[in-house]
């Protein structure tokens, strides 16, 4: 295809959209290669939407520059349009359609020629796993089906990009795992697959991830890299009681980098692991805090994310730093 | 996208009861509601002589089909309280000494009591009443001249007003159907077209669609040719409604109806249209397509008020509301039954806002969010 830059599947170049003088995204810039999971992850609000709806044309960027399959957003939409797949966040099949019928509709929106659209409704169905329900209502389907079933729709005209936008929200874990199925095997088919999640689970299966915060890119790499050379220190988990004092005693304390609440315990960073074990029980039970239980685990995304805004990812809320 | 649009108006109760019940109940609702004429007008009488005179006079106050005589009564209590009770709109007393005043050629008084709560009708009472005592007079004084072997004509004759003319044949019907097959159009069509595209934006759908490389006419096209087509059934219906049941005469052409109605469908649809577009909730949109289509073409199209009779202020934007010319042409359809040639100047008027809104509406639709 003429124009097709063959060594990045999207670039964005310090792309920046404003909704009056609220900064939605902010200098965001990537590429990606051909074939990669490329993976958004942030707390709602972050501007993971807005990106991938820049991305697919849905939205003009203030500035900046974005090329998706060769593609200018801003200048050549419609090309873009007919180059990606685009799963937004809200369901968006029509409820009152045939499984059938919804996959006829958009084959037909895709301009997918006549001899090969038959064909292709059928590897979509046996795809989402949908055989035996192509008379189903949509309405009727299940979430993980009804899922499947938009990710069969949006890949009809076998597109080069393919758009996710929270796409296993409200999915029950199985029929998210086996939706990453399909993800793996298209992306193993030489799509770029795009994915914006806010599930830590489904952040590790991705090649490559962005974090998001507040409309900026506050990192990019592979889950591992993130984790090996964004954490500052090491990491503890700390099971303490009384949980809130246990927390504020050990920001206090000048070996603590910082610490935050996961669930039931307490994540504590420090500069020398070895050290702090030994040195924090004692340190605790000064300030009248029993600790059960302290000892070094491998960091999370979720943890990168804390220590590099403040901020939870599923929640939103700030934490203590 | 014209095929997924029909299967799905197929498969929403909603769209489909507005789409094919609305027209026949709005048919059914208008055709015998917004009747000018009123008629078996319940009546009351207090006859205080019950004299061979009051009682002719009576008789043909039953033999009107505008009146039913409920009852005579012989009191005046009787009498409001059957006026305040609603089970009279109109109630006539005939005084002691009417046949005397009758012969006296002076005046003849005969005191009607009306319910004025409904004007229109109480009015149409009053001029029915006025015109059945009047003939009553003028017959009775002109049987009593020539039985005194005078000349007929002389004498003081009962004066009548000369407006007493009301319409002797369901004349108003006849001018108030096309009217509403007008009416019934523009509701339908504006209030589905006004939901189609709000409602994809609602259900999320649209962001998917847009995403997709269709181009924004096909998509408008898409919409809108289904219910194009659902307006052209309406229209046969609330037609055949007309004839049949209100036998309304049809003296024109179908060519010129449909014709006609296909303009008239362009801007409706248009204007609906546009509304989904620009109004990205449903309630809202079809607020505001009942508002822009409904309101003018019941007030301002001639179909209810006549357009001579509105001050010329009102009359001027008359002219800028197309049912109006839509409302001129039906009439003159179904009842004088001529051609489009005759019709040159509303249906030019009318294309050119098909035309307008046709092309406004091509260019409403954006793909895109923002």
């Amino acid at each position: 295809m003429a124009g097709q830059d063959t060594t990045a599947s999207v670039r964005v170049e310090s792309l920046v959209k404003k909704f009056g003088k609220f900064t939605a995204v902010d200098r965001v810039s990537f590429a990606t290669a051909p074939g990669e999971i490329f993976g958004f992850l942030g707390p709602n609000g972050a501007g993971k939407s807005t990106t991938i709806r820049i991305l697919c044309g849905l939205l003009r960027p203030t500035s900046g520059k974005a090329v998706v399959a060769g593609f200018d957003v801003a200048r050549q939409a419609e090309e873009v349009r007919q180059n990606i797949g685009y799963m937004s966040q809200k369901f968006s099949l029509y409820n009152t359609l045939k499984v059938v019928e919804n996959l006829r509709f958009f084959a037909g929106m895709y301009s997918v020629p006549r001899d090969l659209a038959d064909a292709r409704i059928r590897e979509a169905i046996a795809m989402a796993g949908l055989a035996g329900h192509e008379h189903d209502l949509t309405a009727t389907l299940a979430g993980g089906w009804k899922q499947r079933l938009a990710l069969g729709c949006s890949i009809l005209h076998r597109p080069k990009v393919l758009f996710l936008d929270e796409p296993t929200s409200g999915v029950d874990p199985i029929s998210r795992r086996q939706f990453w199925d399909l993800i793996h095997e298209m992306a193993g088919g030489g799509v770029t697959v795009f994915v914006s999640t806010h599930y830590m689970d489904e952040a590790e299966y991705c090649n490559r991830l962005a974090l998001m915060n507040r409309g900026a890119l506050v990192a990019l790499g592979t889950p591992n890299e993130l984790k090996r050379h964004l954490m500052k220190g090491a990491l503890l988990l700390a099971k303490c009681e009384p949980l809130g004092p246990a927390l504020e005693v050990l920001q206090h304390n000048p070996a603590v980098v910082d610490a935050a609440v996961f669930g039931e315990a307490l994540h504590v960073t420090v500069e020398d692991a070895a050290a702090a074990t030994t040195s924090l029980p004692g340190y605790l039970a000064e300030h009248g805090v029993k600790c059960t239980r302290l000892e070094p685990i491998p960091p999370s995304l979720e943890d990168v994310f804390v220590q590099l805004t403040g901020r939870r990812i599923r929640a939103g809320e700030v934490t203590a730093s | 996208m014209a095929r997924k649009e029909l299967i799905q108006i197929r498969r929403d109760p909603r769209s489909l009861f507005i789409a094919l019940i609305m027209p026949v109940m709005q048919m059914a609702m208008l055709g015998y509601g917004v009747s000018l004429d009123a008629k078996h007008i319940p009546l009351y009488v207090y006859d205080q002589e019950g004299s061979q005179e009051s009682q002719a006079l009576l008789k043909r106050f039953q033999a009107s089909e505008y009146f039913d005589l409920v009852k005579t009564v012989d009191n005046y209590r009787e009498l409001t309280a059957a006026v305040d009770s609603d089970r009279s709109k109109l109630a006539v007393v005939i005084p002691f000494d009417f046949s005397e005043r009758l012969r006296d050629a002076n005046q003849t008084n005969v005191q009607v009591i009306v319910d004025g709560t409904d004007d229109n009708t109480a009015n149409l009472a009053t001029d029915y009443a006025r015109a059945v005592i009047g003939q009553f007079s003028v017959d009775f004084r002109t049987e009593w001249l020539r039985r005194q072997g005078l000349p007929v004509g002389g004498g003081g004759t009962v004066s009548i007003e000369p407006r007493t003319w009301f319409n002797e044949d369901l004349e108003s019907r006849n001018f108030i159907i096309p009217g509403i097959v007008a009416l019934v159009m523009a509701l339908v069509g504006a209030l589905l077209t006004s939901l189609t595209i709000s409602r994809e934006w609602e259900r999320g759908t649209m962001e998917q669609l847009i995403s997709t490389p269709i181009t924004s006419q096909e998509v408008m096209f898409g919409k809108l040719i289904p219910y194009f087509a659902i307006g052209l059934v309406d229209a046969a219906m609330c037609v055949a409604i007309g004839v049949w049941w209100f036998d309304v005469p049809f003296r024109g052409t179908l060519t010129s109806l449909f014709a006609t109605t296909s303009l008239f469908l362009i801007v409706i649809l248009g204007i609906g249209f546009m509304i989904s577009v620009a109004i990205k909730s449903q309630l809202g949109a079809s607020q505001i397509a009942l508002l822009v289509t409904l309101l003018p073409t019941m007030m301002l199209s001639g179909f209810a008020f006549p357009i001579d009779q509105m001050p010329p202020v009102i009359r001027a934007i008359t002219y800028v509301v197309y049912s109006r010319y839509y409302v001129t042409i039906l009439k003159a359809i179904f009842l004088k039954g001529v051609g489009v040639r005759a019709l040159l100047a509303p249906v030019m008027a009318m294309a050119i806002y098909a035309v307008v809104i046709g092309w406004m509406a091509t260019h409403a639709f954006k793909k895109t969010l923002d």
